[in-house]
Order: structure tokens, then C-alpha cells, then sequence
């Protein structure tokens, strides 16, 4: 084998590797060509622009360091890298314990399953500023449902978008209600989870509970640290609920373009894809928008490794089984 | 191995190289003024505005008036594109040949990038008398002497009332100043028996409706730079802005204000809270008055200048508006050119488009002119603009950072969060002559 693998091949067996190559290369093509114009090409382009004075309009000035300097001396960068890690954390934890919660009720509902499946699935379809201006209604204060619900047991109702402390937890509210894509996938995996291991957990004395954390929960581990991972990039780019519930709150959702006033309340609401936002077509620099999706594309690929490598080690484990 | 580290270090060659191809895209700047039009020249004008629903229909009409002079011209008005779409536009070449901006905020990067081509061999050609325009709208339109815009009507800010209550609260005239705003908010304040506010007197949330530092400012004499550097921490007028907002923020108290609005409408919706009844003065804009005919006309209101700081300013207010640009790369600047002229010096086009949308006319002899409708709300907006009082946006070329900055400081100075008011500012100040420095213009 090995003396086969040295030896220089036969030049008819050549041509036809080389065909096949080729043809390979043919049908990957139309992929290849797009992963290369619509990820290759725009990543290669903000680092190069992340090194530049550019303001989108004339050719970028190299600057060699000085975006990535200027962040040190930024205070809204700091708030705004403190408010997407506070998404991180939270909305991850959150949004996956929901929809596994979710999920894990409707796999066992006897009936009724379509209905309540498909009424949990539809706020995910709704389009983000919509669903976003649907919840700052639905929590407004001094008259909202939610305001009047909690006034019937004397409570008074956060003031949700108006307050620094309270509109992240707004964001996030949203974002639970509209995660009926993970509830999907993670039912599908529950509901794939074999019968068999639930019986033998049952013969061995296992509860509802304990089939639960033993048998459902190790199973469709691999699905859920995909949900984490998918929930830690939605965390990472979260804008458009954050532009929508910033500006509903300071009265101007209904004012246009750069009137409106992003981060509001107290640049709580400032994600930092916002504030990059903000740099790149509000103030025009391009220049350190790109340092700022740069550090922002780098931490993301880095929590995913981290997240994929302790998947791959979970998957690992389990087909080695006990004493592996 | 080799091999793919080749085709990676190819594959960003050549990225390197489109973007270097890409960035410098956007057809050229020319301060050379184009030929105009022949009387009888067939060629399509496109022009790019924000504007939606009726005020696109309104301003569609004025735009068709143009075909008076140049019948041949076709005008295709585009609306609902906002500045970041002309931008785009440039870079990608599919550039408008007129675009209209609703904002003074980006016209120093307009001018200083050369997004928006510079006017002066234009002006100097048709010898175009720019004195017919207010001195505070020629500044909004200009950047460091680099006129690259014209304005299509002016916004003028006054202070509304509401006539109702105040003979109920038995104040005889608007106030004039600063001590009479603030005893009038507390005679008109309402509050419910356990303590919620059910009408404020006056709204003193920085940030919210047109109650902004950079509104409020010609009242307060409030001077934004000096010597070419920020200056809110050395100008006694932003500090007593700051020091009024927050002593209006403590008669109400904090929790209960941002309560009490938290509930209110949305700027330009029919539940804006002066449309409500639920706030009896506010700072605004002319175009309010047309809001409120239209949308509750059962507000009986009067408009004066709004009260000022110092006596001698009375009759100050902060002026903005709609520009209008030749964008870089424009395919006919010659004809956008004089649709711009026709749009900004045309009397007959500019009071009616003044009559149809309720802004104020740009110029002073639209002004005069016997067809403008002015009722009694409206003619405090002529009379400030008359005036040589306005003042504008300061403006610089990182488009609205400054003024982001100096209203998330006057937020969190007027809750309370900020001990110390003259270092605060001074911070603000750092912060925006950083941004500034940043940008190298």
C-alpha cells in the first residue's frame, strides 16, 4: 500500500483523477463561487477596511492601528460590548431553557398537539419590527394588558423600554416569544429520543423527572448545544428588536432614518452591532465599524470553536460509553 | 498543504484587490459647474427623497412645476430613501441625480466627502443672491465654506400651549421666561390623589419629542464650540439648560415623570401627548400645527417663541430642514442643478408646497408673499424665521455623534446620575473633539 501511494501514477489513471478533480470542481462550483463572494470576499474586505480611514464615499486612507487604539479611549464601546455579553449570557441560558421547556411539555401533551405546536411555532414567523412594536404595546406602561394585569393585584408594572434596567429584560422577552424555530428542533430531537431507553428506565424505577434528566436530556444534548451555539450568534448580532424598542421608547418608533435615537434608554438598548452601525452610516467610519466587526467576527469564531470542540468531546463520550 | 495556503493567499489576494477596485467606486466630484439644459432637452430626472403618503404626492407636484421651464424634462420622484440609501446609492453608482435629505445632521460629511458635488461655480455662474435665504439655513446647507446643499423649506421650533388650560389654570399669557415656564409647568401639572402625574406641565425629559439639547439651545444661549473645539463645559448656557431640565425632573420627581411618559404616544402618531391633553406646553416644530388640525382638532392652542434664559434672546429658535444635494456620480447635474435652483428660489413652488405641507418657506420673498396661508399658530414659525435669530445644527462631519452624545449626558444628568455637571460636560467634550479627530476633517 505504502509502495503504491509513492509511486508516480499511470499517466491514463492520471487524466482521468484529473477529470474527476474537475468535475468535483464543477458541481462545487456554484457553492464555492458563492461562499467566496458572499463570506470569502466581504471578510477579507472588512479587515483590510478595518486598517483604513474610510468614510464609504472616498478611496480608505491606511491608518495602520488606530481604529483598534481608539477603542480603548471609546466609553459607548464598553457599554455596548456590556450590554451584547449581557445578552450572551442571559439570552442563550434563557431562550434555550425555554424552548426545551416548551418542547418538553408539548411532547407530552395527549392532544391538542398540532394546534398548540403550531400556535408556539407562529411568532417566529412574525417579521422582527412588527413583533418588536407588538410586545412594547402589549408591555407599555399606564395602560398596556400586561400594566393592567399586574394592577389588579396592585402591582406596578416595570416600565419596561423606558427603563435602563428593565429593557434589556424587554429584549429578551421578545426574543423568548419569537424562538419557536429552536422549540421546533428540539421537540423533533425529544420526540426522537428512543422508546426503548424510556422503558428500561421505567423497569429500573425511574420517575417522570428522572427519565427525563437521564434518558431525554443526554440524548439530545448534541441539539441543544447547537441551540446554545445558534442562540450565542443570535445574542452576538441581536439589532433590529434593539433599534425597534429603543426608539418606540423614546416616542420617535414612528420618525425616520437618523432621526431616530439608537440605545435608548441610557444606551441600554445599544447592542454592539448597533453602536457598529452607528460608526459605519451614522457617523461614517467605515474604517472602525470594520475594527469593531473584526473583534466582533473573531469572538464569535471563537466561542463557536470552544462550543463545537466541547460538543465533538460530549459526542466523543457517549459513543465510548461508560469507562471509555 | 502547500497547495491550499497558495489558492488561500490567491483567493485573498484577489479580495484585496476588489476591494481596492470597490472602495474607490462612485463616479467623480466635479467643482466645474455642468452646462444647463436646452430649453427643449428630453431627459429623465431622478431625485431620491424621504418623504411617504401625501407629502410625496405634495412634493411629487412641486417637483412637476419645474416642466414649466424645461418641458421635456421627465422627473421620477423615488421617496422613503433615507440618507444611508444615498450613500449607498453613490458607492454602488446608482446614484439619484437630485437626492433630498431629511437631516442637517450629515451635511458636514456630505460636503466634506464630496458626496454631495460642491454648488459654488453653480451659484457664481446663475449669480444666484443667497442673501434671500436666512443666514442659520445658509449655515445648516454649507460646511466650512463648502456650499454643497440648498434648502426645500425650513423647520422652525416654538413652544405650543394649550389656550384650554391655561384659563383654567388662570395664566393670561404664554411665559416669556425661564421662571415663568417653570411656574406655569407647576400650575398646569396634574396629579392623580395617590401621586401619578395625569397632566404635566410641561414634558422637561431630555431626548423625548422635540425636547432636545440641540433645540433647546438658542434658548438657552448655549454655544457649542469655540475655536474649533467642543465647548458645552464653557458655555454657561448648556449649563443652565442642564441645571432648568433637571430642577423641572426634581418638581416632578424622577420615578413618576419617566412613568407618566413611558405611557405617552409616539412623536407623530394621533396619540402624541399634547394631541391627548396630556402635556399643556411643548417645544415643536411648525409642521405640529398641521399634526394637530388634522389629528385633534379639538386641542384649542396658541404657539410663541419659546421662553428664553436671557431677556435680549426672545424670539430665538432653532431652525433645520430638508436639503438638497447633486450627489457624486449624478448623470445630469447640469438639469438637477437648476430643478435645485427652481426648488429653492421659485416663489409660486415654494408657497405652495409651503401651503400643502406646513413647513415654512425658505425664502423671504415666499415669506411676503400674499398666497402664503398663515393662520395665527402659524405666523409665530414666519415671524422667527423673519428674524435673524435662528440658529441651526452645529454642524461637523461625524454626522449626528455629537449630538448623540450631549443628550445621552443630559439624560443621565437629569435623572440624577451625574454629581458633577461641569465635569461631565467636560467629558462630553473630550468625547466629541475624539470623534472629531477620528474623522481627520
Amino acid at each position: 500500500m505504502t509502495a503504491t501511494l509513492g509511486a508516480r501514477p499511470a499517466p491514463g489513471r492520471g487524466r482521468a483523477r484529473a477529470r474527476h478533480r474537475l468535475a468535483v470542481l464543477g458541481f462545487m462550483a456554484p457553492a464555492i463561487i458563492g461562499f467566496v463572494l458572499f463570506f470569502g470576499y466581504p471578510l477579507v474586505a472588512t479587515v483590510v477596511f478595518s486598517f483604513t480611514k474610510y468614510d464609504l464615499i472616498n478611496a480608505p486612507e491606511f491608518n495602520g492601528l488606530d481604529n483598534y487604539t481608539f477603542m480603548f479611549k471609546d466609553p459607548l464601546l464598553i457599554k455596548a460590548i456590556t450590554n451584547t455579553l449581557w445578552f450572551v449570557v442571559v439570552l442563550t441560558i434563557a431562550r434555550t431553557v425555554f424552548a426545551l421547556g416548551v418542547a418538553s411539555v408539548i411532547a407530552r401533551l395527549k392532544s391538542g398537539v398540532g394546534l398548540i405546536r403550531t400556535l408556539c411555532y407562529l411568532p417566529s414567523l412574525a417579521p422582527p419590527v412588527a413583533a418588536t412594536l407588538v410586545f412594547f404595546m402589549v408591555l407599555r406602561p399606564n395602560g398596556g394588558p400586561v400594566d393592567s394585569i399586574l394592577g389588579w393585584f396592585g402591582v406596578d408594572s416595570p416600565l419596561w423600554f423606558s427603563d435602563p434596567a428593565w429593557a434589556k429584560p424587554g429584549i429578551t422577552a421578545i426574543m423568548l416569544w419569537i424562538s419557536g424555530d429552536l422549540m421546533i428542533i428540539i421537540l423533533a430531537a425529544i420526540l426522537d429520543v428512543p422508546q426503548e431507553q424510556y422503558e428500561a428506565a421505567e423497569l429500573d424505577g425511574a420517575g417522570p423527572i428522572r427519565r427525563w434528566w437521564h434518558v431525554t436530556l443526554p440524548t439530545i444534548s448534541p441539539v441543544l448545544l447547537f441551540g446554545i451555539v445558534n442562540s450565542v450568534i443570535l445574542a452576538l448580532q441581536l439589532f433590529t428588536q434593539a433599534v425597534v424598542a429603543g426608539s418606540a421608547g423614546s416616542g420617535a418608533a414612528d420618525a425616520t432614518g437618523s432621526t431616530k435615537y439608537l440605545g435608548y434608554p441610557d444606551n441600554s438598548t445599544l447592542t454592539f452591532p448597533v453602536y457598529l452601525y452607528t460608526q459605519g452610516f451614522r457617523y461614517f467610519d467605515m474604517g472602525y465599524a470594520a475594527a469593531m466587526a473584526t473583534v466582533l467576527f473573531i469572538i464569535s469564531f471563537a466561542v463557536t470553536i470552544v462550543l463545537v470542540q466541547r460538543m465533538r468531546k460530549n459526542s466523543s463520550a457517549e459513543e465510548g460509553g461508560p469507562g471509555a | 498543504m502547500r497547495k491550499h495556503t497558495r489558492a488561500a493567499l490567491l483567493c485573498v489576494a484577489a479580495a484585496l484587490t476588489l476591494t481596492a477596485c470597490a472602495a474607490g467606486k462612485g463616479g467623480g466630484a466635479n467643482s466645474d459647474a455642468a452646462a444647463a439644459p436646452g430649453k427643449d432637452d428630453k431627459l429623465t430626472l431622478t431625485v431620491w427623497s424621504n418623504y411617504s403618503d401625501r407629502e410625496l404626492e405634495e412634493v411629487t407636484k412641486a417637483l412637476k412645476t419645474f416642466n414649466k421651464k424645461f418641458p421635456n424634462i421627465e422627473i421620477k420622484h423615488e421617496g422613503s430613501q433615507d440618507d444611508d440609501k444615498i450613500t449607498a446609492g453613490i458607492r454602488s453608482g446608482n446614484t439619484p441625480d437630485v437626492a433630498l435629505s431629511f437631516t442637517t445632521d450629515n451635511i458636514g460629511q456630505f460636503c466634506s466627502s464630496g458626496a454631495f458635488q460642491p454648488l459654488k461655480a453653480y451659484i457664481e455662474r446663475d449669480k444666484v443672491d443667497l442673501n434671500q435665504i436666512s443666514p442659520a439655513v445658509r449655515e445648516y446647507t454649507e460646511y466650512k465654506g463648502n456650499r454643497c446643499a440648498m434648502p426645500m423649506l425650513t423647520d422652525v421650533y416654538a413652544m405650543y400651549y394649550n389656550t384650554g388650560m391655561f384659563s383654567e389654570a388662570g395664566i393670561s399669557a404664554p411665559p416669556k421666561s425661564l421662571d415663568e415656564l417653570f411656574e406655569a409647568a407647576k400650575k398646569l401639572t396634574k396629579k392623580a390623589p395617590n401621586g401619578d402625574i395625569e397632566v404635566a406641565g410641561y414634558l422637561p425629559t431630555m431626548g423625548f419629542y422635540a425636547n432636545r439639547p440641540t433645540i433647546l439651545a438658542p434658548s438657552f444661549g448655549a454655544e457649542w464650540e469655540k475655536d474649533g473645539k467642543s465647548a458645552l463645559a464653557s458655555s454657561p448656557g448648556f449649563t443652565e439648560m442642564m441645571t432648568f431640565q433637571k430642577k423641572l425632573v426634581d418638581f416632578y420627581g424622577y420615578e413618576a415623570l419617566e412613568r407618566f411618559r413611558a405611557g405617552l404616544g409616539q412623536e407623530y402618531s394621533a396619540d402624541h401627548a399634547f394631541h391627548q391633553g396630556k402635556v399643556a406646553i411643548m417645544m415643536d416644530g411648525e409642521y405640529r400645527t398641521a399634526f394637530l388640525k388634522a389629528q385633534a382638532p379639538q386641542i384649542k392652542f396658541g404657539t410663541a417663541p419659546f421662553p428664553t434664559w436671557k431677556p435680549a434672546d426672545y424670539g430665538t429658535a432653532f431652525t433645520t430642514g430638508t436639503i438638497m444635494g447633486i450627489p457624486k456620480g449624478a448623470k445630469n447635474p447640469g438639469a438637477a442643478w437648476e430643478l435645485i435652483k427652481h426648488l429653492s428660489f421659485d416663489t409660486d413652488t415654494i408657497v405652495d408646497l409651503s401651503n400643502a405641507i406646513k413647513n415654512v418657506p425658505s425664502t423671504k420673498a415666499a415669506m411676503e408673499s400674499p398666497k402664503l396661508e398663515v393662520d395665527e399658530q402659524f405666523k409665530t414659525f414666519i415671524d422667527l424665521a423673519k428674524s435673524d435669530k435662528l440658529k441651526g445644527n452645529p454642524v461637523t462631519p461625524i454626522g449626528d455623534a455629537h449630538i448623540k452624545a450631549v443628550t445621552d449626558f443630559a439624560v443621565s444628568y437629569t435623572s440624577g446620575k451625574v454629581p458633577d455637571l461641569a465635569a461631565g460636560l467636560k467629558e462630553v467634550d473630550k468625547n466629541i473633539d475624539d470623534q472629531i479627530a477620528k474623522s481627520g476633517k
